[in-house]
């Protein structure tokens, strides 16, 4: 049983303290309390400003119906009992957070709390939002960029002929040599690299934009993704919209330098708008499709897959 | 709305004494969110620690150097990737109950309940000297003393922070203004680690108050209802 007070004056704080005289009051009282509350609701007229208006025009002020339980000054034990029962399995519903501990619904659920956050991630990444740049000062020196890998100490790079493998959804899929990618303009930024780990540095990344090279490929924008192989046996994916963000770079040179072996030589990911881990180093094909067969290295482990910054 | 009292009475033949009264305390949505918040900010805190270990300092990388070594098994998810599961679906959890608990206490008014104002001011040090220092117990007139009401507000005002510096590291492009107003993602890293310190000091002293107020009190944020209470 919900017991609902008249709702204080304004100006008067509640202080909780039922007021003598009230029919909710705890004194002993002559009035019936049974008659202290009306479930009509009753008109009220605005006496704030002097009275301009006819009787007759006055339009009463309703208040919305009182819907109240009506709750009597005393009750008994039993009945105390009978009212604070039902208000506790009221709370009842608390115990569904429960399932996450039941080995059967865990992981489920666990999935579809992820899934929600990519998709709320997804609504939440806007194509012209630019990630912040920093100055050169703020750039971490060279040496003091990690170098994160799975297998960097010999990936599988063949320098002299590496092509980059375009398939899929493209006017003109092939082999493009880096001098192709080079040929495009070329852009260079400092951005933060935010690492899943928690950790971040400010690097300085070089490259094309994707956005030109998927015009230059003749690429079918409105597909959905691009998805990634690499000399080390890593995979990822992208979601288009990212990929023909202004700042997502086909990134082969770093602190104007061409990148290094232990940074993905001789091409790479730069994505400012995501976590290191979807910016994958060693790119050897690249395919525009609307079907995922595996999302990424880490994603198909158990991390999320849009992961936008 | 809180506030009711009545009396509890047992009828002896003729006769009815009054063996209590009862004071309804927390409506129904306030106790609701109180329970579904503490279980998720026991798990959000949990899989963040675990979070935490994948890199367990506000230093540099390259060198890094551990703050505090965080024990596994005092952490949830068991690895990063688990851990960020639990954290990345209990924040909505935590972050729809924090909504409906502020939109409930402002639309039906119970917030006056609750709310530090200035006027709560004066109050504050006599109570806390007599939980603290032994001084005497000042006159309770209301459901919250004003030290009451400033640990709540203030924990409520936590709760928004940590969300807030959540959103600031989970999104710190889409939301670089809110990153920025923290200092950058680095910062905004930091405050949400301290943030969460300070709502556990506040648990713990949330949780010591509970126990040394008995059961009826206890009990008040099940039922919503507080037998014989002090005012």
């Amino acid at each position: 049983m919900q017991p609902e007070g008249k709702k204080p004056d304004a100006g008067e704080p509640s202080t909780g303290e039922p007021k003598a005289g009230e029919p909710n009051s705890a004194a002993p009282q002559t009035a019936n309390p049974l008659l202290a509350r009306s479930e009509t609701p009753q008109p009220r007229y605005d006496d704030s400003k002097p009275d301009e208006t006819k009787a007759s025009e006055k339009k009463p002020i309703r208040t919305k119906p009182l819907r109240t339980k009506l709750v009597p000054a005393s009750m008994t034990e039993r009945k105390f009992a009978h009212v604070t029962r039902r208000e506790l399995l009221k709370v009842a519903p608390v115990l569904a957070l429960g399932a996450f501990v039941i080995p059967r619904f865990q992981q489920p659920l666990l999935k579809k709390g992820l899934a929600f956050s990519d998709w709320a991630s997804g609504e939440l990444f806007r194509r012209g939002h630019l990630a912040p740049t920093f100055a050169d000062e703020q750039v971490t020196p060279f040496e003091k960029f990690p170098i994160n890998g799975y297998d960097v100490d010999d990936p599988g790079v063949i320098f002299e002929n590496w092509t980059l493998t375009v398939s899929g959804a493209v006017q003109k899929p092939g082999e493009y040599r880096l001098a192709h990618i080079q040929a495009l303009p070329r852009m260079r930024q400092n951005t933060r690299h935010v690492c899943v780990e928690g950790w971040d540095v400010i690097g300085r990344f070089g490259g094309a934009r994707l956005s030109d090279f998927l015009n230059m490929v003749g690429a079918d924008t409105s597909a959905r993704y691009l998805t990634m192989a690499c000399a080390d046996d890593y995979y990822e994916s992208l979601d288009m919209a990212t990929a023909l963000h202004p700042q997502t770079l086909l990134c082969y040179e770093m602190y104007d330098q061409p990148l290094t072996r232990e940074h993905g030589a001789p091409l790479r990911l730069s994505i400012p708008t995501k976590v290191g881990y979807k910016q994958a180093k060693y790119l050897t094909e690249i395919k525009v499709t609307n079907v995922l067969e595996k999302v990424g290295y880490w994603e198909d482990q158990g991390y999320s897959s849009f992961y936008g910054l | 709305m809180s506030g009711t009292a009545v009396e509890i009475i047992r009828t002896k033949g003729e006769e009815t004494e009054t063996v209590a009264r009862a004071v309804y305390e927390h409506p129904l949505p306030v106790r609701l969110c109180h329970w579904l918040n503490s279980i998720s900010l026991l798990v959000l805190v949990g899989s963040g620690l675990q979070i935490f270990r994948a890199f367990p300092s506000f230093g540099a990388k390259i060198p890094q150097k551990d703050l505090l070594n965080w024990p596994k098994s005092f952490a949830i998810g068991g690895w990063l990737g688990g851990a960020l599961q639990w954290h990345l679906t209990f924040m909505w959890i935590y972050i729809a109950t924090g909504l409906i608990y502020l939109g409930y206490q402002l639309f039906s008014g119970n917030y006056r309940q609750v709310l530090f104002t200035p006027r709560d001011i004066p109050g504050v040090w006599p109570m806390a000297k007599h939980y603290f220092f032994f001084g005497p117990r000042p006159a309770v007139s209301e459901a919250y003393n004003p030290l009451q009401k400033h640990a709540y507000t203030t924990a409520i005002g936590l709760g928004a922070l940590s969300v807030l510096t959540g959103l600031a590291i989970w999104k710190p492009v889409q939301f670089s203004w809110l990153a920025w107003l923290m200092g950058g993602f680095h910062w905004a890293r930091l405050w949400h680690f301290l943030v969460m310190w300070a709502m556990l000091a506040f648990v713990l002293g949330h949780l010591v108050m509970v126990a040394l107020h008995g059961w009826n009190n206890f009990v008040s944020m099940l039922t919503g209802w507080k037998k014989n209470p002090e005012y």
